[in-house]
């Protein structure tokens, strides 16, 4: 069933990296939620100079982390982030998992709870194939990594590029950065995002928050 | 605390081997240690054991803190023919995760205890009788005073790691926020930066039972006979009804409701018939082995020494000595781990979060894991191939990169 069906593709690891790295302080403080083996920290870290940590559930990540030098609180992102403080960090990670959490706007809120800024990476499901592909086959989309379907995916909500600015306006949240993601490369200020972009990058900080300059480092 | 429930483990290529307790004298007059309550104590005995060697510079030392009964037996046997290995046995020895071929490793008898470093059962140089009860109070801030004097005086300045469960744990603790400069990290397991009030009140019930004990005798109760490293004897003559007591009720707290289960059920001792007597004390399995648990103890440990250690337990505050937990955590550089299992009520998951909490607001290097085990606060002395997973990178990475 699966390989007829449009899968909106994932990001290659790399290219997702150096899109994050792009949009964070150098020297600042990052957590990285749901951090796997920690690539995307020691790279933060050997390149930016940055002070991090990491969450992760799986074991096995967690120890390939350890292995790289990388501090990781083993942590379900469904059950809180008790272990850190208010604004404890710069910046928040979350690349690719907000969909796949069981409440997306209560870590939204406990994202912007701990850090100044949160990026957040989340596949659109108005992407124009999945539309068509709903439209004329009535099937469910699936993002590529592996080969789900709809009744066991890790992907609990689908949501486009417009709900999700519904939610953060619903949620008193101020856009630093909107970045489209076009067949692995990011376009900002793509027209037609919504039925284009395949994923989304954004950079938030609570509405609360002091405005400080919009300016990508 | 800890209560050794693990079944000694049966020497093999990966052991330490034969191995001496040593004994280094420090704080010898005219500079005596001055306690956290203000008095004057030396010189001090200090039992302690090593493993492995010491690279040229001095660079991979890993100090063991023990826990509440524990001593300066960490790995190995003293004899060929002793039935019993350390006490952390299968977490240190060549190849094991405090691996001996790579690191030189300590362990040193807690200040105040009764097996080989000056305690209460210890002769007074001023009276030439056992201290007893004109012990001076102690703290957990005293015990790492006197284990840093110790690895100092091995010529080691900064150590690799610091690592210990329960109040081993807290010692760690203190370690990093006493001597911030002299740690690069600091493995705490199954501990908290103070004993919660549920701690306190199991102490508080230990004691009471020693003190009740009409062998007690206000702490003097040794006999005249001296043991082989000079001290007096204590057992026979001693409150052991209440002693053996204090360890049953102790014990209770090191399990899981599930282990007790696994382990005992409500299997009759004697035979599969209840026998209608109400005095009988090892109807039940479980009674049975906490008896002999209590009685075992007695013949190890002196009363007084356990008086005075869990009364350090429950002083042990971090937070209010430092200001808070951060101020005290967030003076050293150490790589912190962190581990606590989900089974252990005595020292439970969110006292660990709470130090997770204080190292993270810190921005210190903090790894932590809750750990699945059904062996309650007993876990770290039990579920040691979990911890060998997680400690021996930890260890690498802090070795290669500090």
């Amino acid at each position: 069933m699966n390989q007829r069906r449009y899968c909106l593709p994932d990001l290659e690891s790399a290219l997702m990296d150096r899109l994050i790295m792009a949009h964070i302080e150098r020297g600042s403080r990052v957590l990285d939620l749901g951090c796997g083996d920690g690539r995307l920290l020691c790279r933060l870290r050997d390149e930016h100079g940055v002070s991090i940590q990491g969450i992760e559930r799986d074991l096995p990540q967690v120890v390939e982390a350890i292995s790289k030098g990388v501090p990781v609180i083993q942590a379900d992102l469904d059950e809180g982030l008790s272990e850190i403080g208010d604004q404890a960090f710069d910046y928040v990670v979350l690349s690719q998992t907000l969909q796949q959490v069981l409440h997306p706007k209560d870590l939204l809120q406990r994202m912007l709870r701990v850090a100044r800024r949160a990026v957040v990476v989340v596949p659109n499901f108005g992407h124009w194939r999945v539309r068509l592909q709903l439209l004329l086959t009535g099937r469910a989309p699936v993002t590529q990594s592996l080969p789900y379907d709809w009744y066991n995916t890790p992907n609990l909500h689908l949501l486009s590029m417009l709900d999700f600015r519904d939610l953060l306006q619903n949620l008193r949240v101020r856009v630093i950065d909107e970045v489209p993601i076009i067949r692995g490369t990011a376009v900002p200020n793509a027209r037609l995002a919504n039925l284009r972009a395949d994923n989304a990058l954004y950079v938030i900080e609570s509405a609360e928050a002091p405005a400080v300059a919009a300016n990508s480092p | 605390m800890a209560s050794e429930i693990a079944e000694p483990v049966v020497a093999d290529d990966r052991s330490v081997g034969i191995v001496q307790t040593q004994y280094a004298e420090l704080f010898q007059p005219p500079a005596p240690l001055v306690l956290e309550s203000g008095e004057r104590l030396g010189p001090i005995r200090v039992a302690y054991e090593t493993y492995g060697e010491l690279s040229p510079r001095a660079d991979n030392a890993i100090f063991v803190c023990h826990a509440l009964t524990g001593d300066a037996h960490v790995a190995g046997r003293h004899s060929p023919d002793s039935r019993k290995s350390g006490w952390w046995d299968s977490l240190v020895g060549p190849g094991r995760t405090l691996d001996t071929d790579r690191y030189f490793v300590i362990c040193a008898n807690v200040l105040g205890g009764c097996q080989g470093t000056t305690g209460p059962s210890s002769i007074d140089p001023a009276t030439d009788k056992p201290f007893g009860l004109r012990f001076p109070f102690l703290t957990v801030g005293d015990i790492v005073e006197v284990h840093q004097a110790l690895v100092k005086s091995l010529g080691i300045e900064t150590l690799l790691a610091v690592i210990g469960g329960s109040l081993g744990g807290m010692q760690v603790l203190e370690w990093v926020a006493r001597h911030p400069k002299a740690v690069r990290s600091a493995i705490c397991l199954a501990s908290a930066s103070r004993l919660s009030a549920q701690g306190i009140a199991f102490n508080a019930v230990g004691r009471r039972a020693i003190y009740a004990d009409p062998n007690f005798q206000n702490g003097d109760y040794y006999m005249a006979e001296r043991g082989p490293d000079g001290s007096r004897r204590f057992g026979e003559d001693g409150p052991r009804f209440g002693l053996a007591l204090a360890r049953m009720l102790a014990h209770i707290t090191y399990l899981s409701e599930l282990s007790i289960e696994h382990k005992f059920g409500r299997r009759l001792q004697h035979s599969d018939q209840l026998a209608y007597q109400l005095q009988r004390e090892t109807e039940f399995q479980i009674e049975s082995y906490l008896h002999y648990q209590g009685q075992r103890f007695v013949e190890r440990f002196d009363a007084n020494s356990y008086l005075y250690l869990t009364r350090a337990m429950d002083y042990f505050d971090l937070a209010t000595k430092y200001g808070s937990l951060e101020n005290a955590l967030g003076r050293t550089q150490a790589r912190f781990f962190v581990a606590s299992y989900h089974s252990d009520w005595l020292f439970p998951m969110s006292q660990s979060r709470e130090i997770v909490h204080a190292l993270v607001s810190a921005r210190r290097h903090a790894t932590y894991l809750e750990l699945e085990s059904v062996f309650g606060h007993d876990s770290f002395l039990i579920e040691v191939e979990q911890l060998e997973k997680l400690l021996v990178p930890f260890l690498d990475q802090t070795y290669q990169h500090g």
